[in-house]
């Protein structure tokens, strides 16, 4: 419903947006609510415009009112994310590409022979189920020691784990090209480690508590007085760890102190007592301690400082 | 020393697969945030935007201090907002008196910073101190009308800009199928200068005409406001061209050498290269000289070797 043939509006009914390039507002500046009334009945002209194509539009019936099916817009606005990377081929992809092989597709249901049944590929009650075999006839190439349903475990446990190998490093080469899918996320576990493939064992929450636990308590009053870091926990036991026998012995209970000088003295004066104690250990740490005393301490290193030399006020009478 | 993380539950897949980089687009969504201070007109401008676009923004309440869209290095904070909530348009107030009432509008591509435009407020009418009748009120996360009106649009290079980011903004989902009763909204924005622009939100009356057509009446509800063209930064022209390809640019490759036929069907043309004998060089399909039939022979002959023969001497 456009009236001046040079008033031609630009009109894009995908986004519902209308755009008058020819329209001059005044540079002398009417009073502000003409201002605003020339612009509401401008963009009224606009918005009957793009009603009238939409209205014309082929429109289906439905519960909720008519239903227009909308072109597609036609002005150009940037994306918000890059267009999706094509997918580099896996290793198994290429392969197939190379020898012809073609997909073909998998029934869910499956003939089982030693059964005479049709059971599902994959799930309960399977068909060629590993579990399933009672016995393993031996081969010839058999040693005599070795458990075939372990082996039989195990070679699947390998397969798996093969397969794991090649679908990581599948990825891999997916998130090289930037064509990660989008549900899957590759984290870096551990350092790159040169040498030993053994990863290193990362330490949980609670060792580690543990740890500062012990390093706490190590000091000489048992941890009582350190500064604590905000969030961290208060230790297990604090202070020293103390115990203390009893001097009074209970009644009927064995006196605890007696015990435990009862139990040194046996051992010390006992028939076996020369296996507890180190004989020549004894005497060469006997002869050590004599032989010091007799140098004089000749092989200590440091200087002794001469105390008759020190004259403490010297500069302070100046 | 990797591994690979999946969701775990179905619900965090499809968050995933809703985020992921797609050829036909979600909507974009706004985050709306604030720097250190915040004049009283700019917060209500911001309160109002976020009510405008309800479904599809995501307000910030705290004031941020170490966002500077313009420079340099201030952009770090709004691209991991913008990674964290998956926001590629957002709207940053900041009132300083260098510049009052100041509202940075800017686009995201891939997470990074595409263009960026900052107006100043001016004139800015609440949408509470409009009084219409409430049975027109524009229901939420209706698709809008936007209108554009005046020649500045087209000449200006800032108001060219700031139409297509304000029509980013104001679109919302691209849709195919509308329904033409859930229309109530328009945005009608007015270049009155060349650095000045009028914009105001207006709900649709649809009144009854002879035609199929309504005719339609417009009523201020919303919030109204000018907006001065301050700073302005254009995307560079590499990312510019990758942020606008599309995946239908090329049209689709026409099927040669192949027609239909009513009689025959889909026929096809087949031309062979002449055949030039004894210059082809021929397959190696020598069978024992292959290294993996030669591996497996000595295999088999180590492992069973007398004992395989003894078993079939029995049999």
């Amino acid at each position: 419903m456009d009236m001046e043939t040079d008033q031609i509006y630009q009109i894009d009914v995908g986004n519902l947006l209308a755009f008058n390039p020819n329209h001059r507002f005044s540079s002398a500046p009417s009073s502000r609510e003409e201002l605003v009334k020339e612009c509401v009945t401008e963009g009224t002209k606009l918005v009957q415009a793009i009603a009238d194509t939409l209205f014309n539009l082929p429109s289906t019936e439905t519960n909720d009112g008519p239903l227009v099916q909308l072109p597609p817009p036609t002005t150009k606005l940037p994306r918000e994310k890059h267009l999706p990377r094509p997918k580099p081929p896996t290793k198994w992809e290429e392969f197939a590409l190379k020898k012809g092989i073609q997909k073909r597709k998998k029934d869910k249901i499956v003939y089982d022979e030693t059964t005479d049944k049709f059971k599902r590929r994959h799930g309960y009650d399977r068909v060629n189920d590993d579990n399933d075999i009672p016995i393993i006839e031996a081969k010839a190439s058999d040693e005599p020691g070795e458990d075939p349903f372990a082996m039989r475990l195990d070679d699947k446990k390998k397969r798996v784990g093969k397969q794991e190998k090649n679908r990581l490093e599948n990825l891999k080469t997916a998130a090289k090209a930037g064509a990660l899918p989008s549900h899957v996320q590759l984290a870096v576990t551990g350092l790159p480690i040169s040498g030993t493939k053994t990863q290193p064992k990362k330490i949980g929450k609670e060792a580690l508590g543990d740890v500062a636990g012990l390093a706490a308590t190590s000091t000489a009053s048992g941890g009582k007085f350190d500064k604590k870091l905000p969030g961290e926990k208060p230790p297990k036991k604090q202070g020293k760890h103390h115990k203390y026998l009893p001097i009074v012995p209970r009644y009927g209970w064995v006196d605890e102190e007696k015990e435990q000088t009862n139990k040194v003295l046996g051992k010390l004066l006992s028939k076996h007592s020369h296996e507890i104690l180190n004989v020549g250990k004894a005497i060469n740490m006997y002869n050590d301690k004599k032989e010091k005393k007799k140098s004089g301490r000749s092989d200590k290193s440091k200087a002794k400082k001469d105390i008759t030399k020190k004259k403490p006020y010297a500069n302070k009478a100046n | 020393m990797m591994e690979i993380r999946t969701p775990k539950t179905h619900k965090a897949k499809r968050v995933l697969e809703k985020r992921a980089p797609k050829l036909v687009e979600n909507g974009k969504k706004t985050l709306i945030l604030h720097g250190t201070k915040t004049s009283a007109t700019l917060s209500a401008v911001l309160m109002e935007l976020y009510r405008l676009k309800k479904g599809g923004a995501i307000k910030y309440s705290r004031r941020n201090e170490n966002i500077r869209p313009f420079e340099s290095g201030g952009e770090t904070s709004l691209e991991f907002f913008s990674l964290k909530t998956d926001c590629s348009i957002f709207a940053y107030g900041s009132h300083t008196k260098k510049r009052p009432d100041n509202l940075v509008l800017g686009r995201m591509y891939d997470h990074h910073v595409y263009d960026l435009i900052e107006v100043g407020i001016e004139n800015f009418k609440s949408l509470l101190s409009f009084s219409y009748d409430k049975k027109i009120a524009p229901h939420e996360g209706s698709k809008p009308f936007i209108c554009f009106t005046g020649e500045g649009f087209e000449n200006v290079p800032e108001l060219k800009q700031l139409k297509e980011v304000l029509t980013d903004l104001f679109r919302g989902e691209v849709v195919d199928n509308l329904n033409l009763t859930g229309l109530d909204r328009a945005y009608i924005c007015s270049a009155i200068s060349p650095t000045k622009v009028f914009l105001t939100h207006c709900a649709i009356k649809l009144k009854k005409s002879g035609t199929i057509v309504p005719r339609i009446e417009l009523v201020e509800v919303g919030p109204s406001m000018d907006l001065v063209i301050r700073r302005n930064r254009l995307p560079n022209e590499g990312l510019r061209k990758e942020a606008m390809k599309s995946s239908k640019d090329k049209p689709k490759k026409k099927l040669k050498n192949v027609d239909q036929d009513d009689v025959l069907g889909k026929r096809g043309r087949i031309y062979i290269p002449e055949q030039e004998v004894g210059k082809n060089p021929l397959p190696d399909k020598s069978k024992g000289v292959k290294r993996e039939r030669r591996e497996g022979k000595l295999k088999k002959n180590k492992e069973e070797g007398s004992a395989s023969k003894k078993q079939k001497e029995s049999e």
